[in-house]
């Protein structure tokens, strides 16, 4: 707990002072959606289990993660090979084996007009924020050929993978609350408890009933699949951080003896 | 100076040496407290050493065999189904990539090697390094006539070839079958036993296996590694 | 050693050590080095802060050899198999992440070092006479690893590897005539490819190394040659006592060595902290399309240099107007390399009699500082998507940049300096 605390707090100076010394530079590109926050928690291991799951069901067979193994990943997440082997491994596949798909990568191109890209690394070339938020903003556009537009990867070419879980989610106009000065909801004075709304267009709302999750089941179940593909994009990150914070430790103590040595020497120098 | 012998030594490793001492950026210093300076250069040396050990961590472990090498030594199976009695398969790069030989034996062999043992130097399979424990017989098998024997000689590592039949071979007259390593001469016999008066020490070794069904053989993991 | 001609001398035959050293000695100069670089090596009392990179450089390319030569060992240098391999050496190697992040952060922090370390020597005025050559070779230094780093960039086969390569190659298009065939020669293809990646493999890890390592070397015996500067810009060799010894410096062991090692200490501090937490650095130390396999078919969107080249990188966008008939893309080219090799003429455009920008005038001073100032800008711009007042903006800053240099012979003739102590100052 404390070392992740340090490591923590750590990532947090260096992280300001990155900010500080780069400030502005570094325009993510692409839309102007407003991105909700993502915060990836790689020690939780249901959270990591669920996305790999879904991940393995939803994406896998088009979606390669051809740099990584599954044994390696079955290990992270603490899954026992057999269950890995039985439920996340496509068959005639080793544990020891790279996760990639089974996909003709001609056909893919014909029916996709690209073939779909490995995603190993994708929250390392466009954040996991953006991950996030592209899962999030499918909604439906029959100018698409596959029906559906994404808001944060417009004129996006799949289809929406996880529409059974999700359900159709479309664009159009609701009537949203008023933020008041102080932050909070404005009230009507006239009617008690009465919300001052207006309407607001661009906004995406799920038919009810369409999808197997509800919005917050939804929402919980692209946390974990983008947990997963960040711990994916990086399986050492946590090992790199704990061995961070011993050598810090080491450093600190290495660099008492070197400041009394080098006071020593110098102590009679004028 | 207390001690002539330390100032040989190692005076010099603490002021730089007697004439700078009492010159320039130095003069009038305080007395140097000699044993506190060896004592933050022994301390800073211990600290740094154990350093260096960690900072060589990376670098030899970094040679061990990586996941895509102990993946592709995964266990592997293997189909018997086709081998005739006196026959081999191998050498296969099987285990860990290594040869690995599967000999079908008849019933004569079988019994040769129960009761040739004279001229073996571990007839018993006493080196229990070179097998499982299931392969400690005289056949070094589960299976009285399948082997699975590792194709590489415990002389230098070279692969033996298989000469199956009982008949004069030019390396001897009076070949019984087995393994012959061509590099530097040793013999087996049909069970990967070492004849005596050869170069290798030891039997050829035994791979952990088992059989999945009659006719599949999986090689690298057995019942107590799976 | 030396003085025991005055101890009381003893009968005891000598022990093995001293039989050992002097059997040595009279086969190998191994106290003769010791003591001309180290135990009778003199460096000036008053090193401050800015006198520690040359040493933090050379920890530094010890980190980039040791770390290249193991990264080598797992890399495929080949353009179907390049990007895996590191990907690879991320993930399947023991430790292979800690290899690659201590290198990908040690170029960086070469370079951060590097600046620093040229940067004392303008302040200072280390290029002065009688160092005029450490300064040539420190620059000849400098340009290898510039290319050191760049060979080594396409080497992940990234997609920023391969079109940052691409443009950087391109530029050679420029040159008038023999520039488009220059161009395939430099590939040895007609678009960057396998066999370009291999090449720049044979450079980044073979030839330029060598050439580095060499120089490094000269640039160490012609510094101990002559002796170190140091901030007052005195010569600490005019004042000797009576033995010989510079009465302002101090042997370099054991007084610079403490110094060092307890620098070389907090050093690896912060670039630790840098490779255990932030390896990326926001993007500036590994960019984000990099951890895309290169596609020879789709640019990333924005393109921008390390950030270590973004200053130059910044002069020659800043060129555009042609000239005398020949189109901007070449002058551009020009000015990059010009702004690049500059410096080294400092020693015969400085003309102040004195070194150090301590005594120097306040032109120098005024200049030192907007060069500094001009220089962070144009290292910012080169990172940005260009824009109109980017480019008006790294067009001044270009200005600045070689006025610096240009006008260094006439503001250090006609300003006032101030008198140069007889010995050196306090830090």
């Amino acid at each position: 707990m404390r070392q992740k605390l340090a490591s923590l707090s750590l990532q947090l100076l260096l992280a300001v002072a990155a900010s500080l010394v780069f400030a502005g530079a570094n325009a993510a590109g692409g839309s102007n959606y407003p991105m909700e926050a993502f915060d990836a928690d790689l020690e939780d291991l249901p959270s990591l289990q669920n996305g790999y799951r879904l991940y393995a069901n939803y994406c896998l067979g088009c979606h390669s993660l051809k740099y990584q193994r599954y044994e390696r990943t079955a290990d992270d997440l603490q899954i026992p090979h057999e269950v890995a082997l039985e439920q996340l491994v496509f068959t005639g596949q080793l544990i020891g084996g790279l996760m990639t798909t089974a996909m003709d990568p001609n056909k893919a191109k014909e029916w996709f007009g690209a073939p779909p890209p490995d995603l190993t690394m994708v929250t390392r070339v466009r954040g996991p924020e953006w991950v996030y938020n592209y899962l999030k903003t499918f909604y439906v556009d029959e100018t698409r050929p596959f029906g559906v537009n994404n808001k944060v990867f417009p004129n996006v070419g799949m289809p929406h993978a996880l529409l059974e879980l999700q359900g159709v989610q479309r664009e159009g106009c609701l009537q949203v609350p008023e933020i008041a000065a102080n932050g909070g909801e404005r009230r009507d004075p006239l009617v008690a408890g009465q919300t001052i709304t207006h309407e607001q267009c661009g906004l995406l709302y799920v038919e009810e009933g369409t999808g197997l999750y509800s919005a917050e089941e939804y929402d919980a179940a692209m946390y974990d699949l983008t947990n997963f593909l960040h711990y994916v994009a990086e399986p050492s990150r946590l090992q790199r951080q704990r061995t961070g914070v011993y050598v810090l430790l080491f450093l600190i103590i290495l660099g008492v003896f070197t400041y009394l040595l080098n006071r020593e020497f110098w102590k009679g120098v004028h | 100076m207390k001690a002539d012998d330390a100032r040989d030594t190692g005076a010099t490793l603490l002021s730089s040496s007697a004439e700078d001492a009492n010159s320039g950026a130095l003069a009038n210093q305080p007395p140097i407290n000699q044993s506190r300076r060896y004592f933050l250069i022994g301390a800073t040396s211990t600290v740094a050493a154990a350093g260096a050990v960690g900072v060589a961590v990376p670098f030899v472990g970094s040679w061990f065999p990586s996941a895509k090498a102990r993946a592709a030594g995964a266990p592997i199976r293997v189909d018997i189904s086709k081998l005739e009695p006196g026959a081999v398969l191998g050498p296969i790069p099987a285990w860990r990539g290594m040869p690995v030989f599967v000999v079908q034996r008849g019933e004569d062999v079988i019994k040769r090697l129960e009761t040739q043992t004279e001229n073996l130097a571990d007839p018993d399979s006493a080196r229990a390094e070179q097998q499982p424990d299931y392969a400690v017989n005289p056949w070094r098998s589960k299976r009285p006539e399948i082997g699975v024997l590792l194709g590489l000689c415990t002389h230098l590592g070279c692969s033996p070839k298989y000469y199956g039949s009982v008949q004069p071979e030019s390396f001897d007259p009076e070949w019984q079958g087995g393994f012959f390593c061509p590099c530097h001469g040793s013999k087996f016999d049909l069970a990967g036993r070492v004849v005596k008066g050869v170069p290798a020490p030891s039997n050829l070794e035994v791979p952990p296996y088992r059989f999945e069904g009659n006719n599949i053989i999986v090689i690298g993991e057995d019942e107590a590694t799976s | 050693m030396s003085d025991s001609s005055s101890q009381p001398s003893s009968n005891k035959p000598p022990h093995a050590g001293v039989r050992f050293m002097e059997w040595l000695d009279a086969r190998f100069p191994a106290t003769e080095t010791w003591e001309y670089h180290l135990s009778k090596y003199y460096a000036p009392k008053n090193h401050n802060f800015w006198y520690l990179m040359g040493w933090i450089a050379t920890v530094v390319l010890v980190n980039q050899l040791l770390t290249g030569i193991w990264l080598t060992m797992s890399y495929v240098p080949d353009g179907v198999n390049a990007f895996a391999s590191v990907e690879y050496i991320m993930r399947d190697v023991e430790y292979g992440w800690l290899l690659r992040y201590l290198h990908s952060t040690g170029a960086s922090a070469f370079f951060v070092v590097v600046y620093l370390h040229m940067f004392r020597g303008m302040m200072y005025g280390s290029y002065q006479k009688p160092r005029e050559l450490i300064w040539l070779i420190g620059m000849a230094i400098f340009v290898v690893l510039m290319a050191e780093g760049f060979f080594g960039y396409l080497l992940p086969w990234g997609n920023m590897s391969f079109w940052g390569a691409q443009v950087i190659v391109s530029l050679v298009g420029a040159i008038p005539v023999i520039g488009p065939d220059m161009m395939e020669w430099v590939r040895g293809d007609f678009l960057m490819s396998d066999i370009t990646l291999n090449r720049f493999f044979a450079l980044h890890v073979v030839a330029l190394p060598l050439v580095l390592v060499m120089l490094v070397f000269v640039h160490f015996v012609a510094l101990h040659h002559v002796g170190s500067n140091n901030p007052d810009g005195i010569e600490i060799k005019d004042h000797k006592d009576e033995n010989g010894v510079p009465l302002d410096g101090l042997p370099f062991w054991p007084y610079t060595v403490t110094h060092d090692i307890h620098a070389t200490v907090i050093f690896l501090f912060i670039f630790c902290a840098v490779v255990f937490f932030a390896p990326e650095m926001g993007g500036y130390f590994l960019e984000k399309p990099n951890f895309e396999v290169a596609n020879p078919l789709k640019t990333p969107e924005h393109i921008a240099p390390v950030w270590y080249y973004t200053p130059f990188y910044a002069m020659l966008r800043a060129v555009t107007y042609p000239l005398l008939g020949v189109d901007a893309k070449f002058w551009g080219f020009v000015v990059m390399a010009g702004a690049i090799v500059v410096p080294a003429l400092l020693p015969w455009l400085d003309r102040s009699p004195v070194k150090s920008i301590r005594y120097k005038g306040n032109w120098s001073k005024w200049m030192l500082g907007l060069f500094v100032v001009a220089f962070f800008i144009l290292g910012y711009l080169g990172t940005v998507t260009p824009s109109t007042w980017a480019t008006i903006l790294s067009q001044v800053c270009t200005l600045i940049y070689f006025a610096y240099f240009v006008l260094m012979p006439w503001y250090t003739r006609i300003e006032k300096t101030k008198p140069v102590p007889d010995r050196v100052t306090s830090l």
